[in-house]
């Protein structure tokens, strides 16, 4: 069954095309790839899925629903969750509270609900709370709750990050460039994560990702985008045999040697 | 008088009171595109423009006279005065809070605005005072349509202002900096340009601009109130906004279509002169409602 | 653990005196005692003072909501201070209702002036929604002025004082004892507001819009739920505000009395309960201590502003250290 289907999707910006005409499947209960080299879109094609930008054309449908028009906050509640690529937890606030920000559009409790202590309110904070405590065990962090998050080593952040999307009970995460700045080890544990995302808690991953080695270990199937154009779709070792992939990315690197 | 000398006259009206949106929304526009600030003091620098004009022109006017020539001799020195005073406000308030969350920027530049006035409230106590010029109640009549000298002046000096400024910013490297800054700060600092200097320079002109106003405003309409700042920040800010913030033409082009609007507005049945800052505030609160980019403006960039 | 992380703490930076439960019990009790005997301390005068200050709190805790919580810079705040002062006035002088019954008026009357103007407005970004709420809280100001029905320039004048169950609230010391009240339900609410999902929710956005929204934060509709509490604070303040004066005219809700309340949010310390009660008192007793000043009082309260910003933008009241 496909999870999130994507057809003809076309993003400019100003004049320069961005993502041209991409068709890209997500099949549910997968662990998928975006490469690709720099400035292929691949960040934008996120931003597409998750209502930040508005392509021009095409259609984006997720389990059927189709979500071009929606906005992002509607999205993640349809079950559409994500990391950045620079982690963007909320400053001068507890790592717990970061990740509790996930329950709020699985709840509703409003002003007078918290003004009058009502029961639905009581009852919400404690599932809110719990929530929150289990996705961060999930993660590996068991303590230091009420630290200030950005105090955290970067490593220790990019969890938080993830155990705050996984609140949100996506069904469908996607990580933007999820192993960026980790150490191997750290890496490691990271490939673990999630491989127990998608086989714990039936969620399927989409991540953009420049570690190549990591990717080709950890995924199903990979998509490579190229000048926003979707040039190969097909597990790790068609991919890998691929001659039009091998030569975006050789491409790119004998313009590198040219600067 | 007939519909056409009505639509004339508010016409000169609209096109006079446009000239002076115009001039301060210029510099409302300018650095908004620099910084991406709406500076809030920008109206008192107005006010202090005109304050500034009156008090050169008490001393000089035994040199130079109390007319025209007085008035453009004491508007330059106001213009260069005010024009240090905004790089000084920019300087000590605004580039140490630029790394600030946003709100704090904000409410800095109300509180600039805020001592500006209070300031000279404190020093005029509240009253309104004369400008001090002489400029005569000549014009040109032409059957019920009359225009005055001094309306005539006013236009083409703010015309000559505008003009000097277009040609400054499209014809010389400051110009291109400034145009570079505000599409894209870093990049700009990366290809060498003294990021600093330019905004320096940019609140300069700006303020400049708004002290012409200012001090002309004092000559035609002939006193000067420590609250009149504040009205005017608000219009031209209005105009800046219906234009498109950030476009130099669009400044000019709103403060035209918003001195027609209200003066053409409050020819309205229903709609008298105390009802003519609800009307403008109006405009403003449905234009950026329904085309914040304004007439001239880019759209805003996507985040992230 | 049993407690939810209080946050922010309500006491501010005193939670580090005040550490254990009976030590805030026994301050909130020594605070009520203290407000229960001061007209008797300081005079009818200072008691008039102190109901101010009282009302200013009130006000006060609504726009810090607005821009202490949510993080929005509201420069039209009497606005909705001049719908409730207003509601109150014209409903009981011209149609006879009952001051209680006009005061739920009031209020429903706010939370549609605040949708009305919020929804399309809340959106823009943080500039333009500032000047568009000076804008807004300048239509309500001139258009009170312009108005016969507001009583045009000169207002409005013999609101009756309300009754109570035969408590007949007229003496200041009658609507001092009601300011108290209304400051305390005022203080209980933002921190149990500020203890909740949707307090969260105001730090959230406040820090970063898009990876609130990324996260299902529907952050309009948050900011609308913030602008329309701070309406309701207003409204409320509004409505006793004209019954305690019996009088009211258009220029009490004018840019400067926005300012007013703003300056005492941020002076004492935006956001945090303690700070904004004591930015209150600084504004309603300052201009008393510094009587002398005339006219400079307005230019030092502004240059006080200004060096806050830039010197100590967390305000007076100490700050609570990050680390617990």
């Amino acid at each position: 069954m496909t999870l999130l289907e994507l057809k003809g999707v076309s993003l400019s910006f100003a004049g320069s095309k961005v993502l041209d005409a991409v068709d890209f499947d997500v099949p549910a209960g997968r662990i998928v790839s975006l490469i690709g080299p720099n400035g292929a879109g691949k960040t934008s094609l996120f931003n597409c899925i998750t209502g930040f930008y508005k392509p021009q054309q095409g259609s984006i449908r997720f389990d059927g629903t189709e979500m071009l028009k929606l906005k992002p906050h509607r999205v993640t509640q349809l079950g559409i969750a994500r990391t950045f690529q620079n982690v963007r937890l909320f400053r001068e606030m507890t790592v717990l509270e970061n990740v509790m920000s996930g329950m709020h559009c699985r709840t509703s409790s409003g002003v007078i609900d918290a003004i009058l202590r009502l029961p639905l309110q009581r009852r919400e904070e404690a599932e809110i709370r719990a929530v929150a405590e289990e996705c961060l065990s999930f993660v590996g962090i068991t303590g230091g709750w009420d630290r200030e998050a950005t105090t955290l080593p970067y490593g220790w952040q990019r969890r938080v990050e993830i155990a705050r999307a996984l609140a949100t009970k996506p069904r469908l995460l996607l990580l933007d460039e999820p192993a960026a700045g980790l150490t191997s080890g750290e890496k490691e544990d990271l490939i673990g994560l999630i491989r127990r995302i998608r086989n714990e808690r039936d969620i399927c991953v989409l991540l953009i990702e420049h570690d190549t080695g990591l990717v080709m270990r950890l995924s199903e199937r990979i998509s490579v985008l190229d000048h926003g154009v979707m040039i190969a779709e097909g597990t790790p070792k068609e991919i890998q045999a691929n001659q039009r992939v091998i030569e975006a990315y050789l491409g790119v690197e004998e313009d590198a040697f040219d600067l | 008088m007939s519909i056409f000398d009505i639509f004339t006259n508010q016409l000169l009206n609209g096109i006079v009171l446009g000239s002076f949106y115009a001039l301060v929304a210029l510099g409302y526009t300018m650095v908004f595109g620099v910084v991406k600030l709406l500076n809030f003091a920008h109206g008192e620098l107005y006010m202090v423009g005109g304050f500034a004009g009156f008090l050169v022109l008490s001393f000089l006017a035994p040199y130079v006279g109390p007319g025209w020539f007085g008035v453009a001799v004491s508007m330059v020195l106001a213009m260069i005065a005010v024009g240090f005073l905004g790089v000084v406000i920019e300087r000590v308030a605004y580039a140490p809070m630029l790394s600030a969350p946003r709100l704090s920027i904000l409410i800095t530049a109300l509180a600039v605005s805020l001592v500006l006035q209070n300031g000279m409230l404190t020093l005029t106590k509240g009253q309104y005072v004369p400008f001090g010029a002489s400029l005569g109640f000549g014009g040109v009549r032409i059957d019920n349509f009359f225009i005055s000298y001094n309306q005539m002046v006013l236009v083409g000096v703010a015309a000559v202002l505008m003009l000097a400024l277009e040609l400054f910013v499209s014809r010389t490297q400051y110009g291109r900096a400034m145009r570079a800054i505000s599409v894209d700060k870093d990049m700009a600092r990366l290809m060498g340009i003294n990021v600093n200097a330019v905004i320096a320079i940019t609140f300069f002109l700006g303020s400049a601009l708004a002290a012409a106003a200012g001090t002309m405003a004092g000559a035609y309409y002939g006193s000067l109130w420590y609250f009149m700042g504040f009205l005017i920040g608000l219009k031209a800010f209005t105009a800046a906004v219906i234009g498109g913030i950030g476009s130099i033409p669009g400044a000019m082009l709103g403060g035209l279509i918003l001195g027609l609007l209200e003066s053409f507005g409050t020819q309205l049945p229903g709609v008298g002169s105390e009802w003519k800052d609800v009307f403008s505030f109006s405009v403003l609160i449905l234009v950026l409602v329904f085309k914040p980019t304004g007439l001239l403006g880019k759209p805003e960039q996507e985040r992230m | 653990m049993a407690d939810f992380p209080e946050r922010p703490s309500a006491w501010g930076g005193l939670a580090v005196l005040l550490d254990t439960p009976q030590k805030r019990y026994a301050a909130i009790a020594v605070i009520l005692v203290a407000m229960a005997v001061a007209p008797y301390v300081f005079g009818s005068y200072g008691t008039v003072i102190l109901t101010n200050a009282l009302l200013y709190v009130l006000l006060a805790l609504g726009l810090n909501i607005v821009v202490g919580y949510a993080g929005l810079l509201d420069l039209g705040f009497a606005a909705f201070f001049a719908v409730g002062a207003y509601t109150v006035g014209i409903t009981t002088l011209h149609f006879g209702l009952n001051f209680w019954l006009a005061l739920p008026l009031a209020i429903l009357l706010a939370i549609i002036a605040g949708i009305v103007i919020g929804a399309p407005t809340l959106r823009l970004r943080s500039d333009y929604l500032a000047i568009v709420t000076l804008g807004f809280g300048e239509i309500v100001r001139i258009t009170a002025r312009n108005l016969r029905e507001t009583g045009g320039a000169s207002g409005l004048i013999g609101i009756d004082s309300p009754w109570l169950f035969g408590w007949h609230i007229r003496t200041p010391l009658d609507f001092y004892y009601v300011f108290c009240v209304l400051a305390i339900l005022g203080v209980i609410a933002s921190v149990r507001l500020a203890n909740s999902r949707l307090g969260r929710a105001w730090l959230y956005v406040r820090h970063d819009e898009d990876a609130a929204e990324a996260m299902g934060i529907n952050r309009v509709k948050v900011k609308l739920a913030a602008y329309v509490v701070g309406a309701i604070y207003g409204s409320i303040g509004g409505a006793f505000f004209a019954a305690n004066l019996g009088a009211i005219s258009p220029e009490s809700f004018s840019f400067r009395q926005s300012v007013l309340i703003l300056m005492a949010v941020i002076l004492g310390g935006m956001g945090k309960i303690p700070g904004v009660i004591l930015g209150a008192f600084i504004v309603i007793l300052a201009p008393e201590l510094l009587r002398d000043f005339g006219d400079l009082r307005l230019l030092i309260f502004a240059v006080g502003l200004l060096l806050i910003m830039l010197f100590r933008p967390s305000g007076i009241w100490p700050a609570r250290s990050k680390s617990r």
